[in-house]
């Protein structure tokens, strides 16, 4: 029973690796083929870095989600403590909306917001889709995510803590920043880290609210329609090396974390 | 805190951007070209219904391996200690981390006619198979995107089983199979409705797997709604339509499924 | 305005959700004394200690602190502080920052503070814990903080809310003689809110007996115990025989089929009345000799006495005794005018005083509240 187990984890993990694994390996390969290995190479990875298009993409992809990450963030946020103080039928329906981008389709969310873009664009005037669009779109997708963060924080809360602390002498505004923020803290940052990395992820529904401009994802979705160059196992491996970093740097941080309050 | 006054730019936000797009899409799936009111659009879509017979279709299969594969392996990793089990997870999760283009591109170059794997085939002297640009490619692209998503909420459920429960049940004479049978998989059951709908839903809609391992010849509801939009044959209009459809289908499916799952919902889907 | 008076609630009506939760409440409170509101759940104790800290705002009626009208005023401004039920301390702050809160909170110097913060600590066990996390501590440590850093803020007035009942009964008993002796030595008046009667007459000056939003009797715990105003408070409060009974007149009640003399009067010649009898007042002897007569029906042993429930032609009383009786037994029962006490009909009588159901474990379930969601929390 331990070895079938540990031999299904093992096949399960061999399928989930292996794409990513040839992807790394034809990253370093000489031939310009994508199969056919020809030696070691760095050739994928200078020609990356000189390619201007992607950088503006890159750089498209970071501003789109910083700002719509905190954008989320902040509207989330307020929004998570304006919707616990609804009850009833009012706070399901809102619910409902908040999740309803969550199980639409994406393509559907997509197709939606480009109808509404297109049909301000050619009523105010004003450039088409771009990047006013983009951020606008990622804000709204990222939102639901926030929200839903940041409200178990709220609801586990003691709701006397908020009244503790104006019982003290707090005013009900200080009071919010003294003691109710500081609670849902883990909530807001969980719920930025979400939006940040949904932004940056996002293919679908930035696909239609594009117009021309290129973020990371759309500039991938072209690369892939050529067909031929192992730049992007280059960049692919770049991008999983940054994510495996990053990933390696918070989790020692909250072990140490951990063994630090472990050890008070 | 009586603080309903917070949510307002929420509120304002979403109905700009959330409710409004959707009632255009209503909009648009019941005008022409010209705005006036017709029902040539809904009607159209009838003609597609092959396209949308095999999405559902595919997605069905999909989903039904990604549960019988997933499953077993989120039990498996609940078992496993605390230590053990983070690190499992994170292996299921990471790599989601990656651009699912790249995942998907990754396969392409796997199933090519003269990719890795049938050179493999070839090299070990046995024929070559054609497998790029099947609906087996589709339905392997699905499962591979979408499973981490079956694995997770099945995972976190059986994780929460108070192990009392399961001693219980012993006590009570159940041998290890009717421990399962009769007590951890009811018990999982609303893990398993949020992994159904959460690789379904993507699996149904999709556009980018299709294409990139379908060929021309596997066209989903995805790719349909695409070619409206931003393809050959622009017709927003039809293209609302077909949006409208897929949007009701799913939400009447999710409508059953949540027939099956009357827990906490506030929740669902609320994994990485 | 009464004689050194500090909080005085005026006509208190306040309802949630349409359901009246406070009826016309009149309530007066003196500086420093410990007063408790007591009732079973739902009865808008808690309420009303919500009201007086400013976290309710009453549909009508108001407020009085020290005479002047504080009915609006937001519970920041004023002085009195609140121990929470479940604490509610700050579990990003440590000990010594949550006793702090409060002074920094009126700016308050940092030597000031530091010397406060000590000082608290000390007064409730917790020197050198200043620095621990909360959420480190025992149910027991953080009431003492919660206690702590209510009084580092010097209110005139603490408000509890149940503070002690989420803690084990031996705890729970310890922290009863620790805060009245806080209570004594600080002199701040206390209004204290528990549905446990127990935990009310050991520690209280005053006792607020509270039913369906409405206060049933305010007195000292002797005479909550000993002249229950009604039906209610005299089954709320101990064990009681409640029966019907006629007041013949000033100083003669009849009940059970036989005249009694008694303590009271000022009835009405022939009134309908109720009839209260402590358990513990009853002096058991032999049928012959009792006043009463009836049939042991069940017996329990409770450490210090025997509670013997006794058929007397169909209605069941109680008995405490430490003398043991045999099930089955005929006995008698004698009663002496101070062990009767008389009270006006209410909307309370025929419901209580009769242990025809009694059983232990019926009265370990009733004991627990019974938690109704929003109208008491």
């Amino acid at each position: 029973m331990k070895i079938a187990s540990k031999a299904y984890t093992a096949l399960i993990f061999l399928f989930l690796y292996a794409p990513i694994v040839v992807l790394v390996v034809f990253s370093f390969n000489a031939s310009s083929t994508r199969t056919m290995w020809g030696g070691f190479s760095l050739r994928w990875y200078e020609k990356l870095f000189e390619d201007q298009m992607l950088l503006m993409a890159l750089r498209n992809t970071l501003i789109i989600a910083v700002v719509s990450a905190a954008a989320a963030t902040a509207l989330g946020t307020l929004a998570a403590i304006g919707i616990n103080a609804y009850r009833g039928i009012a706070r399901k329906a809102i619910m409902n909306v908040t999740k309803f981008p969550m199980v639409n389709p994406e393509i559907v969310t997509g197709v939606s917001m480009m109808l509404l873009f297109v049909f301000a664009t050619r009523l105010l005037g004003g450039s088409s889709l771009g990047m006013v669009s983009l951020i606008i779109a990622h804000t709204t997708f990222c939102l639901p995510y926030v929200v839903l963060s940041i409200m178990p924080k709220l609801h586990q809360m003691d709701p006397h803590l908020y009244e503790a602390a104006q019982d003290l002498g707090c005013p009900p505004v200080r009071a919010f920043f003294k003691v109710v923020l500081p609670e849902i803290m883990p909530g807001i940052v969980t719920g930025l880290i979400m939006a940040f990395t949904l932004s940056i992820d996002d293919f679908v529904i930035s696909y239609f609210t594009s117009g021309t401009t290129q973020t990371l994802p759309i500039y991938i979705y072209s690369m892939t329609r050529k067909r031929i160059s192992p730049e992007i196992n280059a960049l692919s491996t770049v991008l999983f090396g940054v994510i495996l970093l990053l990933l390696l740097v918070v989790n020692l941080r909250k072990s140490k974390d951990g063994k630090e309050a472990a050890a008070e | 805190m009586k603080s309903k006054t917070a949510s307002y730019p929420y509120l304002i936000w979403m109905a700009l951007f959330i409710v409004i797009p959707m009632a255009m899409v209503v909009f648009f799936a019941f005008t022409d070209q010209s705005g006036a009111f017709t029902l040539q659009n809904i009607s159209t879509v009838g003609r597609y219904s092959n396209v949308f017979v095999r999405s559902i279709w595919l997605g069905a299969i999909a989903t039904a391996i990604s549960l019988v594969l997933g499953y077993p392996l989120a039990y498996v990793i609940a078992q496993g200690t605390e230590r053990r089990q983070n690190v499992m997870i994170m292996l299921v999760m990471l790599p989601m981390w990656m651009n699912f283009l790249l995942r998907t591109y990754a396969w392409m170059t796997l199933l090519e006619d003269n990719g890795l794997i049938n050179n493999a085939l070839a090299a070990l002297g046995l024929g070559r198979l054609h497998m790029i640009n099947t609906q087996g490619a589709v339905v392997l692209g699905m499962i591979y995107n979408y499973i981490p998503y079956m694995i997770l909420p099945i995972y976190s459920v059986l994780t929460k089983i108070d192990p009392s429960i399961i001693e219980a049940a012993q006590d009570l004479g159940a041998d290890q199979k009717r421990v399962f049978l009769r007590v951890v998989f009811p018990m999982s059951i609303p893990g398993v409705i949020s992994g159904i709908t959460m690789v379904f839903v993507p699996a149904v809609s999709t556009f980018i797997i299709s294409k990139m391992l379908g060929g021309g010849s596997n066209l989903l509801i995805g790719d349909l709604i695409d070619m409206q939009f931003l393809g050959s044959a622009y017709n927003p209009n039809l293209g609302s339509a077909i949006s409208l459809v897929l949007m009701v289908l799913i939400l009447i499916c999710m409508g059953i499924m949540n027939q099956f799952d009357d827990g906490e919902n506030e929740k669902g889907g609320l994994m990485i | 305005m009464e004689k050194n008076e500090i909080i005085a609630l005026r006509d208190i009506a306040v309802s949630f959700d349409g359901e009246p939760v406070l009826k016309k409440l009149n309530l007066s409170i003196r500086d420093g004394e410990f007063v408790t509101l007591l009732g079973p759940s739902g009865c808008g104790k808690t309420t009303t200690l919500r009201i007086i800290g400013g976290f309710v705002k009453p549909d009508s009626g108001d407020v009085f602190f020290g005479g002047k009208k504080i009915t609006g005023l937001p519970p920041h401004k004023r002085e009195v502080n609140t121990i929470f039920q479940k604490y509610a301390l700050f579990p990003h702050l440590d000990v010594y920052e949550n006793v702090a809160f409060g002074m920094r909170i009126h700016k308050k110097s940092e030597a000031q503070i530091r010397e406060t913060v000590r000082e608290m600590l000390a007064m409730v066990n917790l020197s050198g814990f200043a620095r621990r996390n909360v959420n480190q501590l025992s149910g027991g440590q953080q009431q003492r903080v919660a206690i702590a850093r209510a009084l580092a803020n010097d209110p005139k007035v603490l408000l509890l809310d149940e503070p002690l009942g989420a803690l084990d009964l031996k705890l729970r008993k310890d922290m009863q003689v620790e805060l009245k002796k806080i209570q004594q030595r600080t002199g701040i008046t206390f209004v204290f809110v528990t549905h446990d009667q127990e935990e009310a007459l050991s520690m209280s000056d005053t006792v607020v007996v509270m039913d369906k939003g409405e206060i049933q009797q305010i007195g000292t715990p002797q005479d909550i115990y000993n002249e229950p105003q009604n039906a209610f408070v005299a089954d709320f409060i101990g064990e009681s025989n409640i029966l019907d009974g006629v007041m013949i007149e000033d100083y003669v009640a009849e009940f059970a089929g036989k005249k009694f003399r008694c303590l009271d009067k000022g009835f009405a010649p022939m009134e309908p009345v109720d009839v209260v009898i402590r358990p513990e007042d009853i002096d058991v002897t032999t049928p012959e000799k009792g006043d009463i007569s009836g049939r042991v029906v069940s017996v329990n042993f409770k450490g210090v006495h025997y509670e013997i429930i006794v058929d007397v032609n169909g209605f069941k009383w109680m008995i405490q005794s430490t003398d043991y009786q045999e099930v089955g037994a005929e006995i008698g029962m004698t009663l002496t005018p101070d062990d009767i006490h008389i009270m006006k009909k209410s909307e309370y009588s025929g419901m209580f005083g009769d242990y025809s159901s009694f059983s232990d474990e019926m009265e370990g379930v009733l004991d627990q509240p019974i938690e109704k969601g929003a109208a008491e929390e």
